[in-house]
C-alpha cells in the first residue's frame, strides 16, 4: 500500500514521544537576538548580532550532520491522545509573546545612536529569523480547526506583512500542490532566483482571488474586515505603525529588511519542499489526489524540533490538520540529503542545487523526466539530456 | 437535509446549517454547492467528494 508507514518497533500503549521535550528547542528561536545582545555584551564581538542567521545557517545544519536521523511514528492507537494533549500546542502558543517582545525589543535596539549600520543590519537580520520561523508556527497554527489558532496564525505573521499566507497556503498551495498551476511549488530546472518573483506574486494574487471570491459568495464587497487578507494586514500595520510611532522613522529601513528576509526563508522552504514533484491526471481530468510522495522529507531532527516536524511534510499534506507532534514519516516519500536549514543554504547556489538534487527528482521517477514538474523554459533541455520523448498527452 | 463529511480529515457539511463564513447559507444543499469547493478544514477533498453521513452515525 502506498501510505504505508514505517512500522514502529514499540507499538503499544507504552510508548513514550521521545521529542516530547525537545520540542521546547522551538522557542529558542525568538530568544536568539536577545542571546546575541548577550553575547556581543559578554565578548565584546558584533558579529553576534547576527545571531539568528548564524544559529539557522550555520548550527542547525551542523547539528542535522551530527545527530543521527530519527524516523520514529508514533503507533497509531496513540495519535487520538497525543493530538489531545495540550502541552504540545501551549509550546506553539508560547513563541507568540516571545516573538511580539522581542520585536517591540528589536525596534527599540534599531533607534539607538549608539550601534553601527552594520550592527543594526545584524539585529535586522536576527529579527528576519524570527520573522520567518515564525511563518512556520503560523503554518502550524493555520491548519487547525480550532477558530482560535487561526487568529494565532495571523499575529505570528503581523512581523513579516505576510498574513495572506495562511489562506493561500491553506486553500490555494494545498489544492494545487505538486501541479504546474501552484506559484508555491517548483519545479525541475527553476532556481531559486527565478521561483522567488513568481511565489511571493503568484501567492499573493491568488490568497486575494480567494478571499474575494469568498467575500462575493458571502454578499459581501471586496474591501470588507471579514476579509482575511485585511484583518490579517491590518494586525501588521498596528504593529508597524506603533513600533515606528515609538521609536522614530528611523527604524523603517530595518523592518523592511527583517520583513524581506523573515518570508524569504519561507520562500526559500517552500521551494525545497515540492521540487519538481508532479501529481499526474486521472481518466477523468482532475489531479490524482496528493500522496506522499509528492513531498520531500528529512528525519533530521534538529531542524524538525525547531520547525514543528514541517519536514514530515508528506504525512502534512496528506493530512493537514493532524497536529505536529503526530506527523509519520512515510517510506514512499522522497528524502532530502539534510534537514531544511542545510538545504536552504544550498538552494542559494543555483549549480550546486542542481547537481545534488535533479538526480534525486530523477531517481524518484526512475529515470523517466515527462513525470516531473518541470520548468517551461528548461523542458526541452532536460528531455534531452535525460534522453526522454514527448508523450503525446504531456 | 443530509450531512456530508469530508474523507479526508472529517469534518461534517450539514445542508441545515450551511457554511456561512464560506458564503453557503443555513439550508444550502450540497448538491447547489461548486463540486469544486474545497474542504474548508483540509483542503484536500472537494465537496464532489464528500460522502453521506448515516444518520445515528458520527
Amino acid at each position: 500500500m502506498s501510505t504505508a508507514t514505517i512500522p514502529s518497533p514499540t507499538a503499544n500503549l507504552a510508548w513514550r514521544d521521545g521529542k516530547r521535550y525537545l520540542w521546547l528547542l522551538g522557542a529558542l528561536i525568538p530568544c536568539l537576538p536577545l542571546l546575541g545582545w548577550g553575547l556581543v555584551s559578554a565578548t565584546g564581538w558584533s558579529v553576534f548580532w547576527f545571531s539568528g542567521p548564524l544559529f539557522l545557517f550555520v548550527v542547525v545544519p551542523l547539528a542535522d550532520f551530527i545527530v543521527p536521523s530519527d524516523p520514529n511514528n508514533p503507533p497509531e492507537e496513540m495519535v487520538p491522545s497525543l493530538e489531545a494533549d495540550r502541552y504540545y500546542r501551549w509550546l506553539t502558543y508560547a513563541y507568540l509573546p516571545l516573538q511580539i517582545g522581542v520585536f517591540i525589543w528589536g525596534a527599540w535596539m534599531l533607534s539607538r545612536g549608539s550601534l553601527s549600520v552594520v550592527d543594526k543590519i545584524g539585529i535586522a537580520s536576527s529579527l528576519g529569523v524570527v520573522g520567518g520561523v515564525a511563518i512556520n508556527t503560523a503554518h502550524e497554527l493555520g491548519h487547525k480547526k480550532e477558530e482560535h489558532e487561526r487568529w494565532y496564525a495571523r499575529v505570528a505573521l503581523a512581523q513579516t506583512w505576510y498574513g495572506h499566507f495562511f489562506i493561500e497556503h491553506n486553500r490555494g498551495h494545498h489544492v494545487r500542490v505538486a501541479t504546474p498551476e501552484d506559484p508555491a511549488s517548483s519545479r525541475l530546472g527553476e532556481s531559486l532566483w527565478a521561483f522567488l518573483p513568481r511565489s511571493v506574486l503568484g501567492s499573493l494574487r491568488s490568497a486575494w482571488h480567494l478571499e474575494r471570491e469568498r467575500m462575493a459568495r458571502c454578499e459581501k464587497r471586496t474591501f470588507s474586515p471579514a476579509n482575511d487578507v485585511l484583518n490579517a494586514w491590518s494586525m501588521s500595520l498596528v504593529l508597524w505603525v506603533g513600533v515606528t510611532v515609538a521609536f522614530g522613522p528611523g527604524i523603517l529601513p530595518y523592518l523592511v529588511l527583517q520583513a524581506v528576509l523573515g518570508f524569504w526563508l519561507l520562500e526559500v522552504v517552500n521551494y525545497l519542499e515540492h521540487y519538481g514533484m508532479l501529481r499526474q491526471r486521472t481518466a477523468s481530468g482532475r489531479y490524482e489526489r496528493v500522496e506522499p510522495r509528492h513531498s520531500w522529507n528529512s528525519n533530521n531532527i534538529g531542524t524538525n524540533v525547531l520547525l514543528y516536524h514541517l519536514q514530515r511534510h508528506s504525512d502534512h499534506h496528506a493530512n493537514p490538520t493532524r497536529r505536529y507532534q503526530a506527523l509519520r514519516d512515510f517510506e514512499t516519500a522522497p528524502v532530502l540529503p539534510t534537514g531544511y536549514a542545510g538545504m536552504i543554504v544550498l538552494a542559494t547556489v543555483p549549480p550546486l542545487w542542481r547537481r545534488v538534487m535533479d538526480r534525486r527528482v530523477l531517481a524518484h521517477y526512475n529515470g523517466d523526466v515527462t513525470l516531473a514538474n518541470i520548468a517551461p523554459g528548461k523542458r526541452a533541455k532536460l528531455m534531452r539530456r535525460h534522453g526522454a520523448v514527448e508523450h503525446a498527452a504531456a | 437535509m443530509a450531512k456530508y463529511r469530508c474523507p479526508g480529515c472529517g469534518y461534517v457539511y450539514d445542508e441545515a446549517l450551511g457554511a456561512p463564513r464560506e458564503g453557503w447559507p443555513a439550508g444550502t444543499v450540497l448538491n447547489a454547492i461548486d463540486p469544486e469547493w474545497t474542504c474548508p478544514d483540509c483542503a484536500v477533498r472537494e465537496a464532489q467528494d464528500f460522502v453521506p453521513v448515516e444518520e445515528g452515525a458520527r
